[in-house]
């Protein structure tokens, strides 16, 4: 029997904590799209998305309504576009097709504008990857990735090089509108196939035709549970972390199942994540202060990660049949109240954040940089980052904003979910040499790990 | 298949007239009920089967439409939510 106490506990983590379904993800497989004529491939690259996701968000729609429990968001990712892509043809051509048939179907994003480059560039990865500027800027709902690393395969270096001018150009091409061209971007190190989250998601070649994947939320659920206990010692808030995340991913677990079952999909994973929004107090920077940090980004703000990141998964892995995606607490600057206060207040800083990002999923996410910020420098922030993932076995990704004509400190507003973003300092010293170098690096020993 | 419904609020003669109406109307039958008068705020959480909906009543969605339409004119907050959310969240 229900019991009233646990009812109302429901209602509330919904109604006052946040609590949400981040977003159901249909991942769509184009291989069969292949044709040697682009015409053709855009026409049936239309068609099976159409066909395939017609009723996507209805079906999302009538699951919100009938457990009365919110799905932001309702996306499509497909196999990554430069496997598909005829030689010597526009890739834009392609894009297009992928907005047209994500306004079709009603989705809020499509992804899957991407090339999967660790080990090296085949010619439509090359051709691909420069068109991505054009392609986000002449689109509204494409985005793109690019996995320029691995733990097996190193860190393609030219490909780090390559990326630095693309994000800004992105960015130029884009700057009436908040520079969205670059958040609609994500660099990767060991990219993950069944991600459900924007902008990097894609569909992997290991996937079925097609899957769902259900992305979950709730940083204010765990931050009222953490609230509750102002005296309890680091074990009992790892223990209570792990109930909440418990709860919160049966939520996934059960809204994936149902959305399987009405589209005749099959059902692939949870993603275990705390994704935060702007909302006040869905904030993963605010569960770090609950815990007891005066605020994010102080010492001790990786240690805290690094214990909530793990509870959130050992409480999720046991609540969901598959789990998969990137799974970790998300920092992801401008869409998290708690952190865009800590980088006002001067206690969060680039440096730290990369260092979170070595604990918890997935990377430096939605971070402003100022305008006159150098490919170059851009291009090293890639390349460490992916260094951390590549050597932790870890996905790491780097989603930055270089806010053309804009000075640090400023705010850059998005607007929705995506926040805003206040422009961080940078250290301003030329890494131009070693990026220019070009080459791969090495793929690291898997013993002798310290 | 149940359906759980709650209503919170400032009390007021008729709230559970006007919800159990509704539910008539939709053929749901009511299979419990608790409620509490907390100070002046009204809260009732009510188990219903919605099995057996009245064909030509516009099925569940049109039923929490209603009752929540019923619950904004008398400015009390109602829910309605299928019971399997419960009980995915609160039972192993």
């Amino acid at each position: 029997m229900l019991n009233n106490t646990d009812i109302l506990e429901t209602i509330k983590m919904i109604q006052e904590e946040n609590l949400d379904i981040r977003t159901i993800t249909m991942g769509i497989s184009l291989l069969d799209c292949i044709s040697p004529d682009i015409e053709k491939t855009c026409a049936r690259v239309y068609d099976k998305i159409t066909r395939v996701a017609q009723n996507h968000v209805k079906t999302g729609k009538d699951i919100e309504k009938r457990y009365g429990i919110p799905i932001i968001n309702k996306r499509l990712s497909v196999t990554p576009i430069a496997a598909i892509l005829a030689t010597a043809c526009d890739p834009v051509r392609l894009a297009l097709t992928l907005d047209q048939a994500a306004k079709e179907t009603g989705v809020d994003f499509v992804g899957g504008y991407s090339a999967l480059v660790q080990k090296g560039f085949s010619p439509g990865d090359l051709e691909l990857i420069k068109s991505i500027p054009d392609a986000l800027s002449v689109t509204e709902r494409v985005c793109s990735s690019v996995n320029i690393g691995s733990t097996a395969a190193g860190i393609n270096m030219d490909a780090v090089r390559l990326m630095g001018d693309i994000i800004i150009e992105a960015a130029r091409k884009t700057a009436d509108n908040s520079y969205f061209g670059a958040a609609k971007i994500v660099v990767f190190c060991n990219a993950v196939e069944d991600n459900p989250f924007m902008a990097g998601a894609f569909h992997g070649f290991g996937e079925p035709d097609a899957v769902i994947n259900v992305g979950v939320s709730g940083p204010g659920v765990v931050r009222a549970a953490v609230a509750k206990m102002p005296d309890a010692n680091i074990d009992q808030i790892a223990e209570q972390i792990k109930r909440t995340a418990f709860k919160i991913t049966r939520m996934g677990q059960l809204v994936g199942s149902e959305a399987s079952r009405a589209l005749g999909v099959p059902f692939g994973t949870v993603d275990l994540s705390l994704a935060p929004t702007p909302a006040i107090g869905d904030s993963v920077a605010y569960i770090l202060e609950e815990i007891g940090l005066e605020k994010c980004g102080a010492y001790g703000t990786t240690a805290a990660l690094a214990l909530l990141n793990d509870a959130v998964k050992k409480g999720g892995v046991m609540a969901s049949s598959h789990v998969g995606g990137l799974s970790g607490a998300f920092i992801p600057v401008s869409e998290d109240a708690g952190m865009i206060a800590a980088v006002k207040a001067g206690a969060l800083c680039l440096e730290k954040l990369e260092a979170m990002t070595a604990v918890c999923s997935v990377g430096l996410d939605m971070v402003a940089v100022p305008g006159d910020t150098s490919p170059e420098i851009i291009s090293a922030i890639i390349a460490d980052e992916a260094a951390i993932g590549m050597v932790n076995n870890k996905t790491t990704a780097v989603r930055v904003i270089p806010a053309i004509g804009m000075k640090e400190g400023e705010i850059i507003d998005f607007g929705g979910l995506f926040g805003s973003a206040p422009i961080m300092a940078i250290n301003k010293f030329s890494p131009l040499k070693f990026i220019n170098r070009g080459g791969r690096i090495p793929a690291p020993l898997q013993s002798l790990k310290n | 298949m149940k359906a759980v419904i709650t209503v919170i609020g400032k009390d007021t003669v008729g709230i559970l007239a006007k919800v159990t109406g509704i539910c008539a109307d939709a053929n749901a039958n009511v299979m419990d009920v608790t409620q509490t008068i907390m100070q002046d705020l009204f809260a009732m959480t009510m188990l219903i089967d919605i099995s057996s909906l009245n064909e030509n009543f516009g099925g569940f969605s049109e039923l929490s439409d209603r009752l929540k339409a019923m619950g904004g004119d008398m400015n009390l907050q109602v829910h309605v939510m299928h019971e399997d959310i419960f009980n995915s969240m609160h039972k192993i």
